[in-house]
C-alpha cells in the first residue's frame, strides 16, 4: 500500500471519528488517533503495533450477506490478520459487536448479530487467539453505521467489528 | 407529589356507581342499538353528545373537556361518527329532563349521550345515560362515576368504554395504557427511554432515562409492571420494572451472553425469553424472580419473540430453522413445534390475540414489511397494513385494534406508532412528542 493511499484512508476514517461518542480507545466505529500519514508516528496507523493500524491498516470489520453469518473470502482474509496481530500484541483483548441492517425485525436482528459477532469470535479463537481475549455483543439494528435506507447502507452496516479493549489478563 | 402516585389514588378512589332506576323496560325496545364488528361495518353509527350538564363554577371546563375525550375515543374507532353540536335542533338543560327523542332523530342520531359534571372538593362526579334513540329508550342503567380531578380523563375514557361496549356488545380498550421506548437524536446515535402514556397519547410519562439502549418492553397481564431490555449493563438483559415505583431490578443473566425478547405468562408468575449463549439464541422460562430457568427450545437456529397463549397453554414464536423466519407453535412446556406461517417471505414477532382467535405477526416480503394476522393453525392470513417498515404489533385489550412501529425510509427516517383495526381499517396515528416505537398495549384499569 502506497503512502498516498493510507493517507486518504486515514482523512476517511477520522472523518467517521467525529461522529463516534465512544470513549474506547483505538476500535470501534471508525474511530482513529494517528496523528500524520506516511512516516512512522508511535500510535499512528503506520505504527504495526498500534490500535489505530489494527482498526484502519489491517480493518476491524468484516461484512455480511442479508441474515447471514457466513464469513466470506474477504472476511477470513482480515480475520486471519486480526488475529495475527491480536497474538503479537497480547496486551490487547477485543470485543467483538455484532451489527444487522434496518431490514429487519428488532428481536431477530438482535439474534442475527449475536451470531455474527459469534462466527468472528470462533474464526479468531481457531486462529490462536485465547478465547479469554475475546467478549462478543451484539447491538442488533440499533447502532447502524451508514444511515441511507438502501443496499449501499445496508451493506455496511451488516458488520461484525472488533474493537480493542485494555486487557493482559483476561476480559 | 409524583405523577404515578397520583394515578395510583385515582384508582384507590374512583367509584363506579349505578344509578338505579334510571332505565326502561327493555321490552319496549324495537330493535337494539348494535354495532357488529365482525361483519365489516362500512358506515359509522352518528351519535351526539350535546354539552354536559355542568354544576356552578369550574364544572364547566370538565365538562366540555370530558365530552370532548369520550366523542374523540369513540371517532376514533372508526365505528361512530359524531354528529356536530352546531346540527343539534335541541339542547339538553337538565340532566333529569325526559328526551325529546324527535329532535334526535330529526338530526340522524342514533345514539344519544347525556351527561353531568359537578367538582367539588378535589373529587369529579360524572353522571352519564346513553340513549337509543331510534327506539325512544334509555340504552342500558345511568352511571355515575367518581373520582379525582386529576384524572378526569379516566373517567372520560371508562364513560367512552360503557358506550363502547353497550354498542358493540365487546369489551373497551379507552381506559387503557401502552408503554413504548420514546427516541431522539440521529439515526446513528439514537437515545432511547421507557416511557408510558394513556391509549390516546395524553399523560406520557419517562421511565427510564437515555443512558442506556432500551428495547420492546411488554406489560403485565394486570399492567403493574413492565419487562424489558437493556444495554445498562454492558451486553442486553431483561430487567423488570414496577411502573408506580418506576424502581427496577436486573433478572439474572443465567449465565449467558445476553437475554433479550421477554413476556409474560397469563398469570404473570413467570417469563418467557430469548437467551443467547455462543452465538445461539433459544427460548427460555423463567419465574418472575429469575428462579426456576427451564430451557423450551434446542436448535443450533434462532429461536426467539415467544408469546403465550392466553390459556397459557401454547408458545407461538419465530424460528429460522428452515432458512428464514417463521411461526411456530408448541406447548408451554417445549417440545415439538408446529409451523403455522406458509405464505411467501419472512414472519416474525408473532402475538397471541387476547381473545385466543388470533396470531398478530410482522411479515418481510418483496422489500415491503406487514401487520398482518393469521388463526392459531395459519390459515386465513390477512395484511393489515404495509410500509417502507411495519413491525411488532400488541393487541389492544379487547383484541380488535393494533399498535404497531411504523419507520419512515432514509437518513432521516423515524420511527411513530401506529393502530389499526384488525379489519384492516382506520389506521391511525397515535401523537407522540418524539419519535416512538415497540408499543406494549395494557390491559383495561380497573
Amino acid at each position: 500500500m502506497n503512502k498516498l493511499t493510507i493517507a486518504v484512508m486515514l482523512v476517511a476514517a477520522l472523518g467517521l471519528a467525529s461522529c463516534d461518542k465512544s470513549s474506547r480507545f483505538g476500535g470501534g466505529d471508525g474511530a482513529g488517533a494517528g496523528a500524520g500519514a506516511g512516516d512512522f508516528v508511535a500510535g499512528s496507523p503506520s505504527d504495526p503495533t498500534s490500535p489505530a493500524y489494527f482498526s484502519q491498516t489491517i480493518g476491524d470489520r468484516v461484512l455480511f450477506a442479508v441474515d447471514q453469518s457466513t464469513l466470506s473470502p474477504e472476511a477470513q482474509a482480515i480475520l486471519i490478520k486480526q488475529a495475527a496481530w491480536l497474538n503479537e500484541n497480547p496486551e490487547y483483548n477485543a470485543i467483538i459487536e455484532g451489527h444487522a441492517d434496518e431490514q429487519g425485525t428488532r428481536e431477530y436482528n438482535i439474534a442475527l448479530g449475536a451470531r455474527r459477532a459469534s462466527a468472528v469470535q470462533g474464526f479468531l479463537i481457531d486462529h490462536g487467539v485465547a478465547p479469554n481475549r475475546l467478549k462478543t455483543i451484539s447491538y442488533g439494528k440499533e447502532r447502524p453505521l451508514a444511515i441511507c435506507s438502501d443496499e449501499s447502507c445496508y451493506a455496511q452496516n451488516r458488520r461484525a467489528v472488533t474493537v480493542l479493549t485494555a486487557g493482559g489478563a483476561g476480559v | 407529589m409524583q405523577p404515578f402516585r397520583v394515578l395510583v389514588m385515582l384508582l384507590s378512589l374512583a367509584g363506579l356507581v349505578g344509578l338505579g332506576g334510571f332505565g326502561a323496560p327493555e321490552a319496549a325496545r324495537a330493535e337494539p342499538l348494535r354495532i357488529v364488528i365482525d361483519q365489516g361495518v362500512i358506515e359509522p353509527l352518528p351519535f351526539a353528545i350535546p354539552a354536559f350538564v355542568a354544576a356552578p363554577g369550574e364544572s364547566r371546563q370538565y365538562a366540555d373537556e370530558i365530552a370532548r375525550v369520550i366523542a374523540d375515543d369513540l371517532s376514533g374507532t372508526g365505528l361512530f361518527r359524531e354528529i356536530p353540536e352546531s346540527a343539534h335542533v335541541s339542547r339538553i338543560t337538565s340532566f333529569d329532563a325526559p328526551v325529546a327523542y324527535a329532535d334526535w332523530k330529526a338530526i340522524n342520531a342514533q345514539a344519544l349521550i347525556v351527561g353531568s359534571v359537578a367538582v367539588g372538593g378535589g373529587k369529579l362526579a360524572v353522571k352519564f345515560r346513553l340513549f337509543d334513540v331510534f327506539s325512544d329508550a334509555p340504552l342500558g342503567e345511568g352511571l355515575q362515576f367518581v373520582g379525582t380531578v386529576a384524572g378526569w380523563r379516566r373517567i372520560a375514557h371508562k364513560l367512552a368504554d360503557v358506550v363502547y361496549s353497550r354498542i358493540t356488545g365487546e369489551g373497551g380498550y379507552f381506559d387503557s395504557r401502552i408503554v413504548f421506548v420514546s427516541e431522539t437524536g440521529p439515526k446513528n446515535a439514537r437515545q432511547k427511554r421507557l416511557a408510558i402514556m394513556d391509549y390516546d397519547g395524553a399523560n406520557v410519562q419517562y421511565l427510564t432515562d437515555s443512558g442506556a439502549i432500551v428495547l420492546a418492553p411488554r406489560f403485565s397481564p394486570a399492567g403493574d409492571r413492565v419487562l424489558y431490555t437493556s444495554y445498562e449493563g454492558g451486553a442486553p438483559q431483561i430487567y423488570l420494572l414496577d411502573v408506580a415505583s418506576v424502581g427496577r431490578v436486573p433478572l439474572p443473566t443465567q449465565g449467558a451472553n445476553m437475554t433479550f425478547s421477554p413476556r409474560f405468562s397469563p398469570d404473570g408468575q413467570s417469563i418467557v425469553f430469548s437467551l443467547e449463549k455462543g452465538g445461539n439464541t433459544d427460548i427460555y422460562m423463567m419465574n418472575v424472580d429469575g428462579s426456576g430457568l427451564r430451557r423450551l427450545t434446542d436448535a443450533p437456529s434462532i429461536e426467539t419473540a415467544p408469546s403465550f397463549s392466553p390459556d397459557g397453554s401454547q408458545i407461538v414464536f419465530e424460528s429460522d430453522r428452515s432458512g428464514q423466519q417463521q411461526i411456530y407453535v408448541m406447548p408451554a412446556s417445549g417440545g415439538e413445534a408446529r409451523r403455522i406461517s406458509s405464505g411467501p417471505g419472512r414472519y416474525g414477532t408473532p402475538v397471541w390475540s387476547p381473545r385466543g382467535d388470533l396470531i398478530a405477526f410482522t411479515k418481510q416480503n418483496a422489500g415491503r414489511f406487514h401487520i398482518g394476522v393469521m388463526r392459531t393453525d395459519g390459515s386465513e392470513e390477512r395484511l393489515l397494513t404495509a410500509s417502507f417498515l411495519d413491525e411488532g404489533p400488541s393487541w389492544s385489550p379487547n383484541g380488535r385494534v393494533i399498535v404497531f412501529t411504523r419507520t419512515t425510509q432514509g437518513a432521516d427516517g423515524a420511527p411513530a406508532l401506529y393502530t389499526v383495526d384488525i379489519s384492516g381499517r382506520n389506521l391511525r396515528r397515535i401523537s407522540t412528542p418524539s419519535a416512538a416505537s415497540d408499543p406494549s398495549w395494557g390491559p383495561l384499569q380497573p
